[in-house]
This record gives C-alpha cells, structure tokens and sequence, in this order.
C-alpha cells in the first residue's frame, strides 16, 4: 500500500517540478525502441480479495473457479480485454471459457502502462508493454496452484500437470479444478521468479481465442459511461461557447428554467450548463438559454486563411527533424526537381458513443465512470481542478464506444467540465455530463490541418537522390503534460513521424518543421495513428510519383530502397503477391480499374496494404478491394489483428473519402454526420488480411492499419485516371480536375 | 404519462409526450440497450422496431409509439430470426467498440424477418442507415449471410 502511494507521488512530484499543468507522464517517443519491461510492478504480493484467491494485482480465482483478469488498459474496441486475458490465460493453462476481465481502478503503482510510468491506454502499446507482465502474473498463478495442489496431494510438484484449468496429477488419479485449489494457493508464499512457456507450446497466444465482450456487446448488456445510472443522479447537457477561447458574458435561464424539470442552471468556463433528471429535459432547457458570449480571446481563424499562410511558411526553411546529407544542394544540382505540396483538413475523431462523464462529489473525494483512458493524467488533473488528493480521485473505467485517441485528452477536458459542473452544484447529487454529437463534432481536439510540401531528384537511374519535406501544422504536444517528453529542441517527434522515420534509402534526405501553435488557436490531439496520419500519405504518394516519373514498378521501386528494412519489404511483398500485384485486374464495364499500393510503419508494426477502384465516367469512383498485410510480431490474436486491419482500413477510407472539419470565422462548420460523412456499409471493400509470422515481441495493431490506406488509394486512382490527388479529403476532385 | 408495449409488457412512463422514444426508454425505463448516437436520424445506433419496423428512436417521439408494440435490443433474441442475428454476431466476433451493435442487429433483424436471403444491395439498403465507426461492416455483412444460412460471400 505504501509502497504504491509513493510511486505515485513520485511521479506526481517530478511532473509538478517540470512546471506542467499536470502530471508528467514519461512516454516512450514513437518509434523508439522499448523499454525493458521484466516483471513489472503489480506481481508481488499474493492476497485474498473477497474470498477470491489474488495472486496479483492482475488475476483473482474465485472458489466457483472463475477467473477474473483485470485489465489495466481500456477496452474501446481493440480488443484489448481479449488480448490481456489470452496472456494470462495463457500461462495459467485457464480453460477460455471460465475467463472473464473487468477493468482497473486508476491506480499507477500497480496498472501503470510500462512503457509510460503512468497508467493509460495509447500510442497501440497495450498489448505491448504487457506481454510479459500479463504472461508472468499467469505462470505466477499456476506455479502456486500447483504448489497447493502438491502440498495436498502429498506429490512432487514436477509431476503435475494444468491443462484447461484442470490441475492434475497423472500417477494417482488425482484432479482439481482452479476453484477447488484457490483457497489453499492463497496460502502459498509467491515464487520469486516463474518460466515462461515456450512460444511451441502456446494454445491460446496465436489462436484466436474468441473475444471477451462479444456476448455482452451483442445483447445489449455492455456497461459504457452513458449506461451508468446513480441514485439521484442528474443529466447535464452544456450550451458551449461557438468559438474556442470564448467565454459567458452574459446569460438569461429564465426560459430554460421554465422547462419543467430542469432542476439546475450553472455557468462554467467556457459555457452554461443546465441539469435534469433526464436527458431531453436538460437538452430543452439548454436550447432554451440566452447567452451572451465574451469573444475578446476567441479565435476566429478559418481553414482556407490557415491553409494560405501554411502554405506562405513552407517557402521558408522551419526546424530541423532530419538531415542526412544536403538535400537543398543536391535539389540545386538537380536537372529536374519533382515538388508537390500535400493539404490536410481538421479532423474529428467522431467516436460512436458521444463524449460523457459521471462524477460523484462528496466529503470523502471524487469517484468518476468514464471510458478512462488516461488514467493518471486525469486523476491528477481531477484532484488539482477539485483541490483534492489523487488518492481521493477513484477512476471506474468501463466500456468506450470508440474514442480513435479522444478520450485520451491531455488536457482532461471533458474530465475537467464534469468536475466543474459536480462542484457548482456542490456534489449535491452525481452529475452526467453528456455532450450531443452536435458539442461532440464541435468540441475541438481534432487531427491538425497540415500543409507538405515535398521536392526530390532523381539519378540518372531514375532512384532519388534528395529529397526535402516540409510539414506545417500545429503541435499536439506542446502545452500538453506529454511536453517534456516529446517535444525536443521545438521539433514535436508526433508532428513529424513517419517523415523523419522514412525508410527509404535516399542519399541526400531533409525533413523540417514549422510549429504553428502561436498563431492557431485550435485545439488539436491525436487521432488515431497521429503523425501517420499525414507523413505516411505524403511520403507514400509522393513514392508513387516518383516511380512514375522514373517509369518503374511502384513496388519494385519501393523494394530497392528497402534493403535495410526488411520488415517493410516484407509486408509489402507479401501484400502485392496476394493482391496478385503486376496481372491485370479484371476489367469492368462501369469503368476504368486501377491498383495502388502503400507501405507504413507506426507504432513498431509494419503494414503495406494494396488498394482497388474502379473509376465510373462522372468521376465517382468505389473502392472494391484492400488487401492488407501486417507485420506486429507475434500475433497474440489473429483475428483481432484482422477485426483491427479491417477497421483501420474502414476508419481510414472514412476520413479519405470526405473527412473535414472546417472552420470559418472560428465557427466549425460541420455538425453531426449529414455534413461530416463518415464510411457507410455500401462504402465498405472487401478486405483481406494477411499476417506475416513472427517471433517478435508483439507490437501495436489498433493504429497501424490506418496511415497506408489514403495513399495506396490516391495511388490507384492515378492508376486509373493518370490524376494524382494531393489534397484531403479525396471529396470531388475526380469529378472537378 | 404514456402507455407503449415494450418488449411484451405494457409500460407506464412518466416523461413528456415530446420525448423521444429513446429516452423514454433510457431515461424513463432504465433500459441502456438503446444507444444515442446523433439524436437526427443519421446514425442508426438508436434502433427498434415498432410494431415490427426498424425505426430510429431518436427522433420518435412518445406519442408516436403509445399503443404501440416496441422491442428493443434486450429482447430481440426472443425471436428465432433475432437470436439467429445475435449467434452470428457472436460466432464472428462482430463487435468492437459495440456501442453501435444494438442498432445494428435491430437493423438486420428487421431486415431478415421481411428478407429471409438477401442479396448484397438488400443488406446495403438496410443497414446503410447504421453507422460503424469501428469498421466492422465487412463483418456484418457476413454475419447477416450467416445468419440467413448463406455462403460468406456472393458466388457473383
Ligand atoms: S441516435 Fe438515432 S439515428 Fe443516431
Ligand atoms: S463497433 Fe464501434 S461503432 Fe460499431
């Protein structure tokens, strides 16, 4: 116990001296290499917990021989509980169906993310930095049921054996199930150190064990933050201000106070919240108010005027991410100079579920139901807003419908406006904030609109020689807790990965950085795969026009520069040769076929994906096929791995097609999905997923399947049409080039 | 107050007749099946038939519905076409984040017990009004055809 709360306050400590708003949380860059996990914290110290046997902090067998695997990383649909629970099951010989996960309590000592120093879900670490921890708190398990098996039985443990929860002992015809043991393995001192299996002997890791939350999810029952329900508990529904930066001056309620039902009118930071018991009461009475609104630090910026000085900053040299050689130099030699310049909109993250929170105030603290996914960054910023102690800040996580990295706000946003609400009422009653999808799609934290632009040139064998790309656009990092640790010499590493991390062997490669958060007020965060999301489209597009323009095989092309990195060559080949990559595609009446292909690394994993249209004479276009082929190391569970390419793919042609947020005069322009389209089910390509085998660590699948799939499109429209289309979303451009 | 037929039982709820339907259901009955998505009719996780009709709860209001017979997620496996939809979502591990999946197998539901085979464009008409921000179709699709009793994919 102590030892925890110190843990805590350690990092808490160091966080505060580094003069951030919150907590500091130690994050692993992207891309760089992981750090040593061993056991991990949380194994130590066997105890009983209810009557369940607990050999850690991660696993409780109950004596109805239930097994219970707590999951320190939120389930958002990734699959994260399977995954944990396969590991631990794993190693503890468990049958899979006496398997059930719950999620963690906020509590860093024990559920830290091992990559972090901090708990919380992200950057596609989970599975990650918990494959040893999880494996090593099952093997844990197992060791001390057979130790209390032996004791009993009055055998030498080396002659038992665990098979589908079954402990067993051969010579005598003994057997006990994992329930019948728990009473006596609660007993039984915690081995200092356990074997881990051999990865030969696995029968869960590697086979697709059925997921955790299909059953609940399916029927109904699955408990998100909308579904809790508290005694007395009010809804709160927030008018916010139209412009970021904008404040109340002003506010007549008389009108939203006449809403029979509404029980509360409360003025917050950035706007007036109005409470009822229900949900469409309090939303009346919200629509009922008269505010006035403060806009003298609004921002009133608009895309098309960010994108024009993005694209005046890009004329001039900004920070430097990467230089090996001197690609100005060689440009100015160059014969030819190839240049293109690649635009990207705001983006939201338009999660299924609506942002909400449920917060309980009292003498005693602050309990939260959320779809928690950063743990410590909220809790801190949680006792900090309501001058408590972290300790006095318990986190429930449940269910997220979906959050693509929004509920991971550095800022605690919508953590912080419950907490607001909870404390104007002075914690009389728990409070439900629920945003509409309307306050969701304009709530801000998108993906930042960022302008490219990239020149190279080529040698006499048509291979680049230089190449120099320029990226402008907004720090997610900076002003964030994550600052200290991500942002080096102004360069934020997520502003310009998968740039600065090209594979490709040029001699002469440049990549630098204009930041341009003094002079945008939007706020920004990262969205699913984050600085993937525009390096790896540029990069990979700007690949295929450079192979045009040298009248080579985009694929081949790619292959020759990718001797050092055989991860990538990998996916790549293994995704063309099942695309059937260099035969002609069937041909279509409706219109002219095209193949295009892109190769991406993020978060460790590899992933190269081949992209099919079919381009009808107006110009509309259907996606009709994506192939997918995917390098994360050792497949924990394969199918998930695929539910993951799949969605990727799905959320990725999503924000292709027509994602946009736009801004004029400070206002979001769009507001639910009439006008921010996202991917529908007769939009949606046959996909096929292959794996590449491997016995490496395992490495993140919820992101990675994103960033190659924009870029191999455009690449198979420019197959198709001879177009080649630089600007995000896809939108019309056919139709109007 | 209104009176609707929820899942066989005959209920009482004491809200506004203004309310939408799915509210009532949430907020008045205490059922959390129903997810809210939109709120406009554009998302289709608020699905539920009404006298057997997949319909957006959203933009229903309580006095549309009083009389009427209303299922919900919570029973719609008392059917033999809901419990057919609801074994092949499980069989195919359909769901991911989930919040979406209530609506969805209201959608396919409905649209197996008016088309017991349907083709690919049948399956389009029906559940393009369902958003899947998680990308799930591709195995929607494939559960619906399950469900039916068809092949994976067309022959075509
Ligand atoms: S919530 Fe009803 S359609 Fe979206
Ligand atoms: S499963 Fe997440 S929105 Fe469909």
């Amino acid at each position: 116990m102590n030892f925890r709360i110190e843990n805590v306050l350690q990092t808490s400590r160091r966080g505060f001296l580094k003069g951030s708003a919150g907590l500091a949380l130690a994050v692993v860059a992207p891309g760089m290499a992981h750090a040593g996990t061993g056991a991990g914290p949380g194994i130590a110290g066997s105890s009983m917990v209810d009557g369940d046997f607990s050999p850690n902090a991660f696993l409780r067998i109950g004596t109805d021989n239930s097994v219970t695997v707590v999951s320190k990383h939120l389930e958002m649909g990734q699959g994260v509980y399977t995954g944990l629970a396969t590991l631990v099951a794993e190693e503890l010989d468990a049958d899979w169906a006496q398997v059930k996960v719950e999620g963690a309590p906020a509590d860093a000592g024990r559920y830290s993310n091992l990559f972090w120093k901090a708990q919380g879900t992200g950057g596609s670490t989970a599975i990650a930095n918990s494959f040893e921890q999880m494996r090593r708190a099952g093997a844990t398990a197992r060791a001390m049921l057979v130790s209390a098996a032996a004791a009993q039985w009055k055998v030498p443990a080396s002659q038992i054996t665990v098979k589908s929860g079954v402990v067993s002992h051969a010579a005598s015809g003994r057997k006990a199930t994992f329930g019948e043991l728990s009473e006596a393995a609660a007993k039984v001192a915690v081995p200092a150190d356990v074997t881990l299996k051999d990865p030969k002997d696995f029968t869960l890791i590697g086979h697709s064990a059925p997921r955790k939350d299909s059953l609940a999810k399916t029927t109904g029952r699955a408990t998100f933050t909308q579904d809790i329900k508290l005694p007395g508990m009010l809804t709160a529904v927030v008018a916010h201000a139209p412009r970021f930066g904008g404040k109340v001056k002003s506010v007549d309620d008389k009108a939203a106070r006449a809403v029979a039902g509404v029980t509360d009118v409360v003025t917050i930071d950035n706007g007036v919240a109005v409470l009822a018991r229900d949900y469409w009461t309090a939303k009346k009475g919200r629509d009922a108010l008269k505010i006035v609104w403060d806009e003298s630090s609004a921002y009133h910026g608009s895309s098309d005027a960010i994108l024009a000085d993005y694209r005046e900053l890009a004329k001039t040299p900004g920070l430097v991410a990467r230089k090996d050689g001197d690609a100005e130099a060689a440009l100015a030699r160059a014969g030819k100079v190839y240049e293109a310049e690649f635009a990207f909109p705001f983006l939201a993250h338009a999660s299924m579920e609506p942002l909400n929170c449920v917060m309980k105030l009292d003498a005693d603290g602050c309990e939260v139901w959320n779809g928690e996914q950063l743990h410590t960054g909220d809790q801190y910023a949680l006792a900090k807003a309501l001058s408590l102690k972290p300790e006095q800040v318990k986190l429930n996580m449940v269910y997220a419908g979906g959050s693509f990295g929004r509920r991971a706000n550095p800022q605690s946003d919508y953590l912080l406006e419950t907490a607001q609400i909870a404390k104007a009422i002075k914690g009389r009653v728990p409070v439900k904030l629920v945003w509409s999808r309307e306050d969701d799609m304009r709530g801000g934290y998108y993906r930042p609109l960022y302008l490219h632009r990239v020149r190279a040139a080529l040698d006499a064998k048509g291979m680049p020689v230089a190449w120099q790309h320029r990226i402008v656009g907004q720090s997610i990092i900076a002003g964030s807790p994550f600052e200290p640790m991500l942002v080096k010499d102004g360069i934020d590493a997520t502003s310009v990965e998968g740039a600065s991390t090209l594979p490709y062997a040029i001699p002469n490669l440049n990549v630098d950085l204009h930041t341009t958060n003094a002079t945008v007020k939007v706020p920004v965060q990262w969205w699913r795969s984050v600085g993937s999301t525009h390096t790896g489209f540029s990069s990979e597009v700007f690949i295929d026009e450079l192979a045009a323009a040298a009248g080579k095989d985009p694929v081949a092309y790619r292959l020759a520069m990718l001797a050092k990195h055989p991860r990538h060559a990998g996916v790549l080949k293994l995704a063309a040769d099942k695309a059937g990559w260099g035969k002609p595609l069937a041909a279509s009446a409706d219109g002219k076929r095209g193949r295009g292909v892109a190769v991406h690394e993020s978060f460790n994993s590899f992933v190269a994906e081949v992209v099919e249209v079919t381009v009808h004479k107006d110009g509309e276009f259907t996606v009709d096929r994506v192939v997918c082929a995917v390098d994360c190391g050792v497949a924990v569970n394969p199918d998930v791995i695929k539910a993951q390419m799949e969605g990727g793919i799905g959320y990725a042609l999503a924000a292709a097609l027509s994602g946009a947020i736009t801004l004029k005069d400070g206002l979001v322009e769009q507001s639910n999905f009439n006008d921010y389209t996202v991917l529908r089910i007769n939009q949606m390509p046959k996909v096929e997923v292959h794996i590449v085998k491997s016995a490496a660590k395992p490495t993140g699948v919820g992101e990675p399947g994103v960033p190659p799939l924009a870029p191999a499109l455009v690449n198979a429209l420019h197959a198709a049409t001879g177009k080649r289309i630089r600007a995000l979303p896809i939108g019309e451009q056919l139709q109007t080039t | 107050m209104t009176t609707l037929n929820v899942n066989g039982r005959d209920v009482a709820v004491d809200l506004p007749a203004d309310t939408p339907l799915l509210w009532a259901l949430r907020d008045g009955l205490h059922m959390n099946g129903t997810k809210f998505g939109c709120g406009m009719s554009l998302c289709g996780a608020c699905t539920v038939h009404v006298d057997g009709q997949a319909t957006r709860a959203c933009v229903t209001p309580l006095s549309a519905v009083a009389g009427k017979k209303v299922t919900t997620i919570e029973a719609v496996g008392d059917s033999d076409v809901g419990r057919r939809v609801q074994q092949a979502w499980i069989d195919l591990d359909v769901v991911q984040c989930g919040y979406c999946q209530s609506g969805q197998i209201m959608s396919a539901t409905a649209l197996l017990a008016k088309t017991p085979r349907p083709s690919d464009e049948d399956i389009d008409a029906a559940m393009s009004g369902n958003i899947c921000r998680c990308g799930t179709y591709v195995r929607i699709r494939k559960a619906i055809r399950q469900a039916a009793g068809m092949p994976a994919e067309d022959a075509a």
